[in-house]
């Protein structure tokens, strides 16, 4: 295509290596002015890295960009800035103890002279923004008061404030609610008609399908095509984007519930602050059933889990698993009474990630005569049982048993600790965000896996913050608001968009 | 690129990265200073090896900074900054001293009695410093400080009880005889007066110096500590904690065991560092009136040596060679010997941007990208 002014964007041949790895392979993309453009690609496709490129935070070892129809070398942000392109990164940068107001002109403060902040001019050029695009927020409110939509919300109109016509959302909807997804969809929707464009990176086909007009599906660092979503399924997207088939809805039998495993009794715990996070929950999990906490981050599901696993102390209240009561004694025992966890933060709290896969691989078990002998630890058998694993979970590369976990993809570490915890034939597992970050294969490998494990006649504690994966897996869906369970439903006997209210603290009628 | 960057990250290839760069400063200091380098280095070379006994006097200046050095790296391996290594060390020399005072058994149980009371003291010390962190979360380098001074006034209150205190001296009196080094207690036998009488070489090496067992004590520390570390749950539990101590407490490993069992291990070995000090050199313990740094070289040993306890004899040794040489090229051309302490700070320094080498050959291979994204 040429390179023609009703486009906002045209990027041409771009190549970025990051040592022998290509990460870009010769890329074009045409992102006409005006218009919604999503670019959809797995994790590592090379999405963010490409943005990243025009926004100037990364310089392309080969390749031409043009913004508006003008040839433009964007050597940092600060090029970008000023040819208006403005991003919302993943994680928001906001400093959390300032006010929303002084958020968004930090940098750019207009002053009285001397130095002193003209807060009111700068107000009155924020409402301004809030009012054009229904972005409302309240500019006075501290940012670590305000929910996680909110800041986003913050953080595009910073953007804007620093005179954004085209913006970069990178995986804006990763933690909001689906009435927060509506709100983010509609303020795109109101940018567009602005004659603004917007830039939108994810991987969830639900949302292209609803909000862009055009798509750019990248593979491996190759440029696959660029569609029109109007003509396209979300299933022919999600093959597009993996490059075979895949099945979006997880294979599920009708479950068949046993006796309750585990139990959790009229819980309280507190957080760092010294409050209440988990206020009186109750829950009941029974062996072959799922259970989907559905629930906005920061609602104590944390709390909770930390509790379960005695990385917590509870203040009041009973965590029983068979009927022994586990609360307030330590991890070990928790392990021992055959609970297992896929914690939330694999890389934090799951893996030592420079121990090897072997060394990782008997983290919880390494004291048992299975692995170490009058307290030396046996290597061979470490090391045997690392690549039993590696091929029963199919962990790539397949050689890796002595290769530090840190050097393996999210997906294969994800499966290294589910290899793992499920080692220890637990009765309970926990599964926190089990698939966050991940790409579409790993994601329905890890689903399976659950599913699988829930046939066996395990108990599945699923703590998800995508609600789509708790409508997909769960048998039972309790939703927790501030601290408690509000509501449980059984599969099927309600919708989306109920969950969301109860989520977001409201009340269902009748 | 590939090969390259693998020579270049290799540990060993730093270190003498590092003593070249810490002699290429020295060098350029001294030139600036109008002294010849090539001189002064062949005077601190000369000061360091031209005679055997001035070998066996830096392995004996080195023997205590090596075992308090692998003090220092083994808890930096699980994470901890064990700063309290100098008290560590003088409460180890204390109660080497008074157990060796009050008590008077055979040789064969009166050595590894003194032995196992500094050690045993040292461990204890450290381990207060281990408590406080797991208990009540307050921070070893705080605990370490403090400690060093109560140790440090702790020995100087015991030279000058009653009962220890040599009268018109600043010291205690000598431990009994039957708790000194062995190679001592040889050397002043009948057989072994004989030797040194009619042996030139053991004369030189053995009756001129305080030659003492310390340097196999610390090479069988050196290769113990490894093997821990490598081998034994304990090693594997303390590395996993030293490395993830969040994955390591949600895999039920106890943490607070974890740090309160290395500071009692560090501590001990830095215990038996000042036991042999006191059986071997000293054989006394003296009024202090400053610290004696014994601890605190550790520490830059176990930094030269890149945390690695084995590292640490090399490391050891080199400390003891260059501070021992460095005194005679004051003596013979009159150039400072601090200029020693300028070498050895340079290479500390040079051995701790050893983590930057492999981001910066990154960023080489990047070819000016800014940074890695996924």
């Amino acid at each position: 295509m040429r390179i023609q002014e009703d486009y906002a964007v045209q990027m041409r041949g771009i190549t970025k290596r990051f040592g022998t790895f290509t990460a870009l392979d010769s890329v074009d993309i045409d992102i006409k002015r005006g218009t919604i453009h999503s670019i959809l690609g797995e994790n590592g496709a090379g999405k963010t890295t490409l943005m990243s490129i025009l926004y100037g935070l990364l310089n392309a070892d080969e390749g031409e960009i043009y913004i508006n129809g003008k040839k433009v070398d964007v050597k940092n942000p600060n090029v970008a800035i000023e040819h208006g392109i403005g991003m919302v990164h993943q994680h928001f940068m906001l400093v959390e103890n300032f006010t929303i107001a002084q958020n968004i002109i930090l940098g750019m403060e207009e002053t009285k002279g001397f130095g002193v902040i003209d807060i009111d001019k700068a107000n009155k050029k924020i409402l301004d923004i809030i009012e054009k695009y229904g972005l409302e927020v309240d500019p006075n409110a501290v940012i670590e008061e305000v929910s996680v939509g909110m800041q986003q919300k913050v953080e595009i109109i910073k953007a804007l404030y620093r005179g954004a016509d085209i913006l970069i959302l990178d995986e804006p909807t990763a933690v909001l609610t689906p009435q927060e997804i509506e709100e983010l969809l509609n303020i795109m929707h109101k940018l567009v008609d602005d004659g603004k464009t917007v830039i939108i990176i994810t991987h969830k086909l639900k949302e292209i399908k609803q909000s862009a007009e055009k798509c750019t599906i990248l593979r491996r660092g190759k440029y696959i095509d660029t569609v029109d979503v109007a003509n396209v399924s979300e299933e022919e997207l999600a093959n597009l984007m993996v490059g075979r088939a895949v099945n979006l809805v997880v294979d599920k039998s009708p479950a068949k519930f046993g006796d309750v495993v585990f139990e959790i009794d009229d819980l309280y715990v507190k957080n760092e602050k010294d409050l209440y996070a988990v206020k009186g929950l109750n829950l009941k999990i029974r062996r072959g059933e799922i259970l989907g906490i559905a629930g906005v981050d920061g609602n104590g599901q944390k709390e909770l889990v930390e509790a379960i696993t005695n990385l917590r102390p509870t203040d009041k209240g009973e965590i029983k698993i068979n009927g022994k009561e586990i609360q307030n004694t330590s991890p070990k025992n928790v392990i021992e009474n055959k609970v297992a966890t896929i914690h939330e933060d694999r890389q934090k709290v799951g893996l030592v990630l420079d121990f090897t896969v072997a060394e990782n691989v008997i983290l919880e078990s390494f004291n048992k005569p299975e692995y170490s002998k009058r307290g030396i630890i046996l290597k061979d058998k470490a090391v045997k049982k690392a690549k039993e694993l590696i091929k029963k979970f199919d962990i790539r590369p397949d050689d890796c048993e002595n290769l530090p976990v840190k050097g393996l993809s999210g997906g294969n570490q994800q499966k290294v600790i589910i290899a793992r915890e499920l080692e220890n034939n637990p009765d309970l597992l926990i599964a926190v965000q089990p698939t966050r970050g991940l790409d579409v294969g790993a994601i329905e490998y890890i689903h399976k896996t659950l599913v699988q494990e829930r046939d066996k006649g395990k108990a599945i504690l699923l703590i998800s913050f995508e609600l789509d994966e708790i409508m997909n897996l769960s048998d039972t869906i309790a939703v927790i608001y501030d601290g408690a369970i509000v509501d449980t439903f059984e599969q099927g006997t309600i919708d989306e968009r109920t969950i969301g209210l109860l989520m977001a603290g409201g009340k269902v009628n009748g | 690129m590939d090969r390259v960057s693998k020579i270049l990250r290799s540990q060993f290839t730093f270190a003498v990265i590092a003593i070249f760069i810490g002699f290429l400063v020295a060098a350029l200091v001294l030139g600036a200073t109008g002294y010849n380098p090539l001189e002064v280095y062949s005077i601190l070379f000369k000061g360091m090896f031209s005679k055997p006994r001035y070998i066996m006097n830096i392995i004996i200046k080195a023997s205590p900074i090596i075992l308090t050095g692998i003090s220092f790296a083994f808890a930096l391996r699980v994470g901890l900054f064990n700063i309290g290594v100098e008290g560590q060390y003088i409460v180890g020399t204390i109660a080497a001293a008074v157990v060796g005072i009050l008590f008077d058994f055979p040789s064969y149980i009166q050595f590894p009695l003194v032995l196992l009371a500094g050690t045993l003291a040292g461990g204890l010390y450290g381990a207060i410093s281990g408590l406080l962190k797991a208990k009540r979360g307050i921070h070893e380098v705080i605990t370490g400080i403090m400690f060093n001074w109560i140790a440090f006034y702790a020995g100087n209150y015991i030279v000058n009880l009653e009962r220890f205190h040599e009268p018109g001296t600043t010291t205690t009196y000598q431990i009994n005889a039957s708790g000194l080094d062995p190679i001592y207690n040889w050397k002043m036998s009948e057989a072994g007066l004989e030797v040194i009488r009619n042996n030139e070489f053991i004369r030189e090496v053995i009756g001129k110096t305080s030659a003492n067992i310390g340097i196999i004590i610390a090479i069988i520390v050196a290769l113990t500590i490894h093997f821990i570390l490598k081998n034994t749950t304990i090693g594997y539990e303390l590395r996993a904690v030293g490395m993830n101590k969040h994955a390591s407490e949600a895999a039920g490993i106890n943490v607070a065991k974890n740090t309160i069992q290395t500071f009692l291990i560090a501590g001990a070995i830095a215990g038996l560092s000042g036991a042999l000090s006191i059986t071997g050199v000293s054989h006394r313990l003296f009024e202090l009136m400053a610290q004696e740094n014994y601890g605190f070289n550790g520490l830059s040993v176990a930094l030269m040596a890149g945390g690695s306890p084995i590292g640490c004899i090399f490391a050891g040794l080199l400390f003891a060679g260059l501070t021992y040489g460095g005194g005679t090229i004051q003596l013979e051309i009159g150039a400072p010997s601090e200029i020693i302490d300028i070498l050895i700070g340079t290479i500390v320094f040079c051995m701790a941007l050893v983590s930057l080498i492999p981001l910066i050959i990154n960023k080489i291979n990047q070819r000016g990208g800014k940074k890695d994204v996924k």
